[in-house]
C-alpha cells in the first residue's frame, strides 16, 4: 500500500524543552492512522506539524513526494487546499452561520457562482447529518453538531487527507460513537487518508487502521490495532490498561516540595 | 516564588532581546497587512468588498455619534479657555483662529485617533485574541486562508477610509462647538464668526490633519491586530491584550503627532 505521509527524524522544541524527539513513522493511503498518548505527549503539537502550522527544528515531512517543511507559507497554502481539518473545540468562525463556516474555504480558492457553493455547502451538511442547520449561528450548536459542522467544512474542498484533533474530547458516548461512525464512513466511501489524535480506548479500537503511539515525546509504537493490543512495551500496556503511573517522589520529597521557601 | 539576583548586564540583554523581537514581529505584521491591503488586490483583483463595508460601518458609522459629541464639547471649551486670555488683551474675534487652526491642524485628528484607538483598536484586538484563542486562527491557516489577508486587511483599509471621514467630521463639529459658543457666551457676531474662520483656515490646515488621521488610522489597526495576535493563553491574556492595546495605541498616536507635528512646521 502506497505511503501517503512519511516523518522522518521530527524534532521539535519550545525554549530549551525538546517537545517531539526523533519521530519516524509513516501513514498508508485510504487508511485511518490513531496518534495516541497521554495528555501533553506531543500528539497535538505532532499534528500542527503534519499540517504545516509549525516549523521542526529538524526533521523532515513528506507528503504527496514533497517536503512540507520547505514549502514557502505561499506554497504551504497551496498544499493545505488538499487537506481538511477538524480542531479540538470545532474552531468554526463564531461571526458567521454554518452555512457560511462551510462555504468559506469554497469561496476563499474556488471561483464558483453562489448557486453552486449553496449547493456543494448543502451536500456537505447533507453527508454529516446537519441539514436545516445551515442558518445556525456555531453558538446556538450543541458540542457535537459543532464537531460535525467541522468536519463539513474540512471536507469542503474535497480533501485527500483528514486531520481529527481530538475529536470525541468532551462528547457523550453516543454522540462520540455517531462521530465515529461518520470518520469510517469517510474513510469507507472517499477513500481518504485520515490521521485521528486521541486518547479515547474505545473509539481508538472502533476506527483505527494503525496506531502511533508518544510517551513525553518519542515513539514508542507504531504498528496495528491487534499489535498494539499485544505489544509488549510497558507504557502501552498502561494505557490500554488504565494503569495510572507510579508516583514520582516518595513522602519526604513531597514534604520537602510542599514546605520549601 | 523565591526572588532570583539577576546580573544587571544579563537585565539589559533579555529587554533588548525582547524588545528586537517585538520589532521583528511587528515589521513582519506590518510588511504582511500592507501586502495583503494595498498590493494583493492588484495581484490577485480580489478585494474583500463585504467585509471591508461592513468594517466601515462598525469604525466610522457607528462612531458619528461619540465623534460628534466630543468634537463639539472641545471646540466650545477650546472657545471658552481662549477667551478668557484673549479678552485680557481685547483679541476676542482671534477665538475663530484659534479654534478653527487647532482644531483642523491638531485636536480633530487626535481627538478622532484617540476614540478610535478606545472603540475599534481595542475590539480589533479582542476579536482577533479570541479567535486565536479558540484556534479559529490555525483553523483558517489550515483552510489556507492567510489571516491578516482575511482578518486584518478589511479592518485596515476602512480604517484607512474613515479615520480621515471622522477627523472631517469631527473639524466641522468642533468648529461649530467654538461658534456655538463664541455667538452665545462671548458675544461674538456670527458673520464676523465665520468670516474670520474662513480667513484664518488654509487648505494645508486642513490636508495636514488628514494626513495625519490617515497614519493615526494605521496605527492604531497594526497595534491592534499585533496584540491580538499575540494572545496565546484564555481568556485573562485576551483582556490583558485588549487594555494594552489601548495603552500603546494611544502612546503611539501621541509620538507620531509630535513627529508629524514637527515634520508640518518645517516643511509646509
Amino acid at each position: 500500500m502506497d505511503e501517503k505521509i512519511v516523518v522522518k527524524n521530527l524534532v521539535t522544541r519550545y525554549g530549551n524543552k525538546t517537545i517531539l524527539k526523533d519521530i519516524s513513522f509513516s501513514v498508508q493511503q485510504g487508511r485511518i492512522t490513531a496518534i495516541v498518548g497521554g495528555s501533553g505527549c506531543g500528539k497535538s503539537t505532532l499534528l500542527k506539524h503534519i499540517i504545516g502550522l509549525l516549523k521542526p527544528a529538524s526533521g523532515e515531512i513528506w507528503i504527496n513526494g514533497k517536503d512540507i517543511t520547505k514549502l514557502s507559507e505561499m506554497q504551504l497554502n497551496d498544499f493545505r487546499k488538499s487537506i481538511g481539518v477538524l480542531f479540538q473545540g470545532a474552531a468554526l468562525l463564531n461571526s458567521m452561520t454554518i452555512e457560511d463556516n462551510v462555504a468559506l474555504p469554497i469561496r476563499e480558492h474556488t471561483h464558483l457562482n453562489e448557486a453552486t457553493i449553496k449547493i456543494m455547502v448543502k451536500m456537505k451538511l447533507d453527508l454529516v447529518g446537519l441539514s436545516g442547520f445551515g442558518d445556525f449561528y456555531p453558538s446556538q450548536l450543541s458540542g457535537g453538531m459543532k464537531k460535525r459542522a467541522g468536519i463539513a467544512r474540512a471536507m469542503a474542498l474535497d480533501p485527500e487527507m483528514l486531520f481529527f484533533d481530538e475529536p470525541q474530547a468532551g462528547l457523550d458516548p453516543i454522540t462520540s460513537a455517531g462521530l465515529d461512525a461518520l470518520i469510517l464512513k469517510l474513510r469507507d466511501i472517499f477513500k481518504m487518508t485520515i490521521i485521528v489524535v486521541t486518547h479515547e480506548l474505545h473509539s481508538l479500537f472502533t476506527i483505527a487502521d494503525t496506531i502511533v503511539m508518544l510517551d513525553k515525546g518519542e515513539l514508542i509504537f507504531e504498528g496495528t490495532v491487534e499489535q498494539f493490543k499485544n505489544a509488549q512495551d510497558d507504557r502501552v500496556k498502561r494505557f490500554i490498561t488504565r494503569t495510572p503511573e507510579d508516583e514520582n517522589y516518595c513522602p519526604e520529597d513531597y514534604f520537602n516540595i510542599l514546605t520549601a521557601d | 516564588m523565591p526572588l532570583k539576583i539577576v546580573n544587571p548586564i544579563a537585565i539589559v540583554g533579555i529587554k533588548t532581546v525582547n524588545i528586537l523581537s517585538i520589532i521583528k514581529n511587528v515589521s513582519i505584521l506590518i510588511n504582511e497587512i500592507f501586502y495583503w491591503t494595498l498590493i494583493s488586490p492588484f495581484k490577485t483583483g480580489k478585494l474583500r468588498l463585504k467585509s471591508t463595508f461592513s468594517e466601515m460601518v462598525k469604525i466610522g458609522y457607528n462612531s458619528v455619534p461619540i465623534v460628534v459629541v466630543i468634537s463639539f464639547f472641545v471646540g466650545m471649551i477650546l472657545a471658552l479657555q481662549s477667551a478668557y486670555q484673549l479678552k485680557k488683551v481685547g483679541a476676542l474675534i482671534y477665538v475663530a483662529n484659534l479654534v478653527g487652526v487647532s482644531l483642523t491642524r491638531e485636536l480633530g485628528p487626535i481627538i478622532t485617533a484617540i476614540l478610535i484607538a478606545g472603540r475599534s483598536g481595542s475590539s480589533f484586538a479582542a476579536e482577533i485574541g479570541s479567535m486565536k484563542s479558540a484556534e479559529e486562527i490555525d483553523a483558517l491557516r489550515s483552510m489556507g486562508i492567510n489571516p491578516v489577508s482575511f482578518l486584518v486587511s478589511p479592518k485596515m483599509m476602512a480604517m484607512l477610509i474613515m479615520a480621515p471621514c471622522l477627523t472631517i467630521i469631527a473639524d466641522f463639529i468642533g468648529i461649530f462647538g467654538g461658534f456655538v459658543l463664541s455667538i452665545t457666551a462671548v458675544g461674538i457676531h456670527p458673520h464676523s464668526y465665520i468670516q474670520q474662520t474662513i480667513n484664518a483656515l488654509m487648505v494645508k490646515d486642513v490636508i495636514t490633519g488628514l494626513v495625519k488621521s490617515i497614519a493615526f488610522g494605521a496605527i492604531i489597526t497594526v497595534v491592534g491586530a499585533y496584540h491580538g495576535f499575540q494572545v496565546t493563553g484564555g481568556a485573562e491574556e485576551v483582556g490583558m491584550r485588549t487594555t494594552a492595546s489601548v495603552v500603546s495605541s494611544i502612546f503611539m498616536v501621541i509620538v507620531f503627532d509630535l513627529f508629524f507635528t514637527v515634520l508640518f512646521y518645517y516643511f509646509t
